[in-house]
């Protein structure tokens, strides 16, 4: 009845392209928008910034550019905590050597530098295709791990062989470090999502979208047709690690302030943000959000019922929680293996033709 | 000849015997890839689940107690008995194809035809589903796992090997385990060819392996195959759990065996089962020896990483591996 193209006319090529055009669509991202800025940074305690918020803002960044790279550009990748640890360690890298600078630029100078690497280790996959190039990526998540664990220079040779952020300041208020406020973390980080997902959103629909899609969906017929293979891969490798190295540099600056490079950038992390991919819907923006929403509160809400709810004991409740993560992606998968989004496409053609069936 | 290369052979001979227990796993894998073109990573869990169970039911463990003790207030743990060795892992091979049939029912049945990267994902929830499980079955404490397999150094290949060097050398250095695990991997490889070579249910097997819906039109039972694979899979994944669990105890980081079997799968060829067990070796020594000559140099601690760059590396000059089919692809 509101949710319809009727009506809704459209007198510019402008306003024809535009990301979404039904206008509920607009007034609904709009709407999100303003909660998100005006109304949850006054409510939000460090409970829910650490426990909900900013994780998930960070993973569905790096869920994201995961998502470039799997969902529209074909190339699975297993190696997306180890470009974290990239990005993380690059931030650490310009935040000790440059103090002066402001800390933004540094984030988005870690996400280049992660972009050099990821495109260095996106050239096999011009040889190497499929499972091979999966089974391929690990080389780059372990033998990064291994760097970062073994070379002090990259951790400034501090004894506990961690890094931590010092704080950082942007107007007087702190950014980064122990004193930073719960609001101010989930600010920093919604600011980097809405930037980022836009640039995403908009990439995809463009030249280097469709090159990338034409690429995934057969790379020697594209390659037919004119797409230059090793730009479109190489350039998904780039723009997906430069996503997935600024959310690491988030992870670490922002977030938990100090890592062990095993501990928080390890192969688990790899796989958590391929699992928020394929749960969310492969080659889907929206896909990417819901998926990290998913697997961000579902461990919260299992610890809660189980541990708060019931008193188990937690070791317990960590084993029941993997079961039921478990099965849960395996239904998924059986139920709707296009993920989160393809299930929202439903229900808005659904909503289209309401109240009429058909 | 100098201790220095004695050495360097011994190094490698143990890298051998760990490329056997590597190739093991990547039997498992190989298996399920060619008869269903799934890339089974719960192929590790399964191993962990498997010694997991062989113990429980060695040591007459009460499944799920931690389970029934958090939910009735109970305090019970073991049945009071002990089963012998061979008794259990019979048992357990049981349970592997009980499994088999349930992934088979539940999983795979709903997910042909999905894109390969889609069962993939499955069969990581399945090895998340697994971990939880085992470890809520049997608890997550580390547990020692005895058959009876021989272990220790072998003194026969030390005293055989002492008059090689200096004075300083005291022979190889070479644990009787690897020598029984060797032998096992041997046996299992021979009567795994015997059995597809030979047998009607291996013809079958080898039948679905070339062309799933060729297969299906002569009148295989493709879910028939499939529970079959996932049950051999799972014996491999029992014996591989027994080694690995014998050498260094029953606990989470036994799962991640798969992960070293992934760049034996890779260099050998996803589709070739001499080609696991070739790569293993290949992997076996080339890390042992790397961290042994280069290793020091760097900083130690290069096992994790050197087989997948090593692998990488080879992949691109020969995309589909060793003895992998040849690649052809069509518009």
């Amino acid at each position: 009845m509101f949710y319809r193209e009727a009506g809704d006319f459209k007198t510019s090529y402008l306003s024809d392209s535009q990301t979404f055009p039904i206008r509920f669509d607009r007034f609904r991202y709009y709407a999100v928008l303003a909660v998100a800025f005006g109304v949850i940074p006054f409510l939000i305690n460090d409970y829910w910034a650490s426990a909900v918020f900013v994780p998930f803002l960070i993973y569905a960044i790096a869920a994201i550019g995961l998502n470039i790279l799997t969902g529209y550009c074909g190339q699975v990748s297993l190696g997306t905590g180890g470009f974290m640890a990239v990005g993380a360690y690059s931030v650490y890298k310009l935040m000790t050597a440059f103090p002066d600078v402001n800390i933004l630029i540094h984030v988005v100078l870690a996400g280049m530098i992660t972009a050099a690497v990821g495109a260095l280790f996106g050239l096999p996959s011009l040889r190497i295709k499929g499972f091979y190039l999966a089974v391929a990526t690990l080389a780059a998540q372990f033998f990064l791990v291994w760097l970062f664990n073994k070379v002090p220079w990259f951790y400034n040779y501090s004894a506990s062989g961690q890094i931590s952020a010092p704080e950082r300041t942007l107007f007087g208020v702190a950014l980064t470090g122990p004193n930073t406020d719960a609001s101010v973390k989930y600010l920093v980080c919604l600011g980097f999502v809405v930037v980022l997902a836009w640039v995403a959103r908009n990439l995809t629909r463009g030249t280097v979208g469709r090159s990338w899609m034409a690429i995934r969906d057969m790379d020697i017929a594209a390659e037919i047709i004119g797409v230059n293979p090793l730009r479109a891969k190489l350039t998904a490798f780039a723009v997906s690690s430069f996503f997935v190295g600024i959310a690491g540099a988030l992870f670490f600056a922002v977030y938990l302030g100090a890592v062990e490079v095993g501990e928080a950038f390890g192969i688990q992390k790899s796989f958590l943000i391929l699992f928020m991919v394929i749960i969310g819907g492969l080659g889907s923006i929206f896909g990417s959000f819901a998926g990290a929403a998913f697997l961000v509160l579902l461990p919260v809400l299992l610890k809660n019922v189980l541990v708060g709810g019931l008193g188990w004991p937690t070791d317990l409740a960590a084993h029941l929680e993997l079961m039921v993560v478990g099965a849960l992606i395996i239904f998924f998968l059986i139920a709707e293996p296009h993920g989160l989004a393809q299930l929202w496409r439903i229900a808005k053609e659904k909503l289209r033709l309401w109240p009429f069936p058909h | 000849m100098t201790d220095q290369f004695l050495y360097a052979i011994e190094v490698m001979i143990n890298g051998l015997m760990a490329g056997v227990l590597y190739s093991l796993v990547a039997l498992g894998f190989v298996l399920i890839f060619k008869a269903s073109g799934i890339f089974n990573y719960a192929q590790g869990v399964m191993a962990l689940f498997a010694a997991l169970t062989l113990v429980g039911l060695q040591k007459g463990q009460i499944p799920f107690a931690h389970l029934i003790n958090a939910m009735f207030g109970t305090d019970i743990h073991y049945f009071g008995w002990e089963l012998p060795a061979i008794l259990a892992i019979a048992l357990t091979a049981g349970v592997m194809v009980v499994l088999a049939i349930l992934i088979e029912r539940f999983i795979l049945k709903y997910l042909v035809n999905q894109e390969p990267i889609i069962l993939f994902m499955a069969t990581i929830g399945l090895a998340y589903f697994l971990e939880g499980l085992g470890d809520v079955m049997w608890g997550s404490d580390i547990k020692t796992l005895d058959v009876g397999l021989p272990q220790g150094a072998s003194l026969w290949a030390e005293q055989a090997t002492s008059g090689l060097g200096s004075e300083n050398f005291y022979g190889f250095f070479i644990d009787k385990l690897d020598i029984a695990a060797a032998l096992t991997a041997a046996a299992l490889v021979i009567s795994l060819t015997l059995f597809s070579q030979y047998s009607k249910q291996g013809r079958a097997l080898r039948a679905v392996a070339d062309d799933h819906q060729a297969a299906l039109s002569v009148g295989v039972s493709l879910r028939f195959i499939w529970v079959l694979v996932w049950s051999i899979a799972g014996i491999v994944a029992l014996v591989a759990g027994i080694m690995w669990g014998a050498k260094s105890g029953v606990q989470f980081s036994l799962s991640l065996i798969a992960l070293k079997a992934l760049p034996v799968l890779m260099l050998g060829g996803f589709t070739s089962i001499p080609g696991a067990i070739v790569g293993g070796l290949i992997i076996g020594v080339g890390e042992k020896l790397f961290e042994f000559t280069i290793g020091p140099m760097i900083g130690g601690a290069t096992e994790n990483w050197f087989a997948y760059v090593l692998a990488l590396v080879f992949l691109v000059f020969r995309p589909q591996g060793l003895f992998g089919e040849k690649i052809i692809e069509r518009v």
